[in-house]
């Protein structure tokens, strides 16, 4: 048999969708992930030009210097509002917030539920990591019970500071809600399924059916003290438990195709 | 001839070690004779037996998008992905 003549061929590098620049994430820190994985999706939508993007307050507050597309910055947990006017003013664009447990679960809380009671056609990514990573790791709604953090030395106590919230699990009973998943970005297998339910959040909204939002167990290394590897496996041994990986809400007109 | 191979972008790394852990073939490694211009040990390629499938595992777990991948194809079935 002849010798079949290769040549060498670039099959993976970084997305058109992000600035070929640096993050100022810690090292280890999936918020990289999650980036990598909406940029990925818009690249292969095509629909970069036609996407604007909403940067929250927290760790991903300076998404839009990593993000090579139209972004806004909101106030604290404003983005779904924020979100609602662009896509309201700007029908045909592709309208997505970024948001962490802080900025969505706790400032943000009546924002989001009323942005996915109105149904309103735009995507949420939101990144679970169990604290408030950007200032130095205080408890968070979503902290799970016994969690240490600086504002919590003795771990979570529910009799004092009440139980986490799973927002996947809330938005999901929202009638707006139509495609609401929880994914986890801890191993090479979980951040396939999280690049998947990134990519059906964002065609539920080019179709028009409503709401969808995201959900990324997400490792936080620095704030809980943990080695970056080490950190992912935390996730895997304390978040699943707490935050259980599944399709909350799909859309009848999507759930015919399972991303899972 | 090795199937593949990888380039880390070492202004982008910050030797966070999660490609190493993900390798199917164990074959990278923290440079720890070396910085990068962040200050990081950088994670690199370290394939004598040329065992590199190209497999992307490594891009997929990357969380700097450091990671660039090449693969020996046939002709016919190259494309270019990227610049």
């Amino acid at each position: 048999m002849a010798e079949e003549k290769l040549v060498e061929s670039l099959i993976y590098a970084k997305p058109e969708s992000l600035y070929p620049v640096g993050t100022h994430y810690c090292p280890g820190c999936t918020h990289g992930v999650a980036h990598r994985l909406i940029a990925e999706v818009i690249d292969e939508l095509g629909v970069r030009e036609e996407t604007i993007g909403v940067a929250p307050v927290g760790c991903a507050v300076f998404a839009y210097n990593y993000f090579n597309m139209d972004f806004a910055e909101a106030a604290h947990g404003r983005a779904p509002a924020m979100a609602t006017g662009i896509k309201r003013v700007s029908p045909d664009k592709i309208v997505f917030t970024y948001q962490g447990d802080g900025d969505l679960a706790s400032i943000g809380m009546a924002e989001i539920i009323h942005a996915a009671a109105r149904g309103e056609n735009i995507t949420v990514i939101f990144i679970n990591n169990a604290n408030y990573g950007m200032t130095g790791g205080q408890m968070a709604p979503t902290t799970l019970p016994g969690q240490k953090t600086t504002s919590s030395p003795l771990g979570r106590d529910v009799e004092m500071h009440g139980f986490p919230i799973r927002v996947a699990e809330l938005l999901s009973q929202l009638d707006g809600a139509v495609y609401v998943v929880r994914r986890s970005l801890h191993s090479v297998a979980n951040i396939r399924k999280a690049k998947k339910a990134i990519r059906q959040a964002f065609e539920v909204q080019q179709q028009g059916l409503g709401f969808s939002m995201v959900e990324l167990l997400s490792s936080c290394p620095i704030n809980w003290g943990l080695p970056p590897v080490e950190a992912l496996q935390w996730i895997e041994d304390h978040m699943l438990p707490a935050y259980p990986l599944g399709d909350y809400k799909v859309h009848p007109a999507i759930a015919k195709k399972p991303t899972r | 001839m090795a199937k593949g191979r990888i380039v880390v972008d070492e202004s982008l790394c910050k030797g966070c070690e999660l490609c190493t852990t993900v390798c199917p073939k164990d074959l990278i490694a923290m440079d720890k004779g070396r910085f990068t211009p962040k200050g990081y040990h950088p994670a690199e390629l370290v394939d004598p037996e040329e065992a590199c499938t190209g497999c992307a595992i490594c891009a997929l777990i990357c969380p700097e998008a450091a990671i660039s991948i090449y693969r020996w194809v046939p002709a016919a079935k190259a494309v270019g992905v990227a610049s």
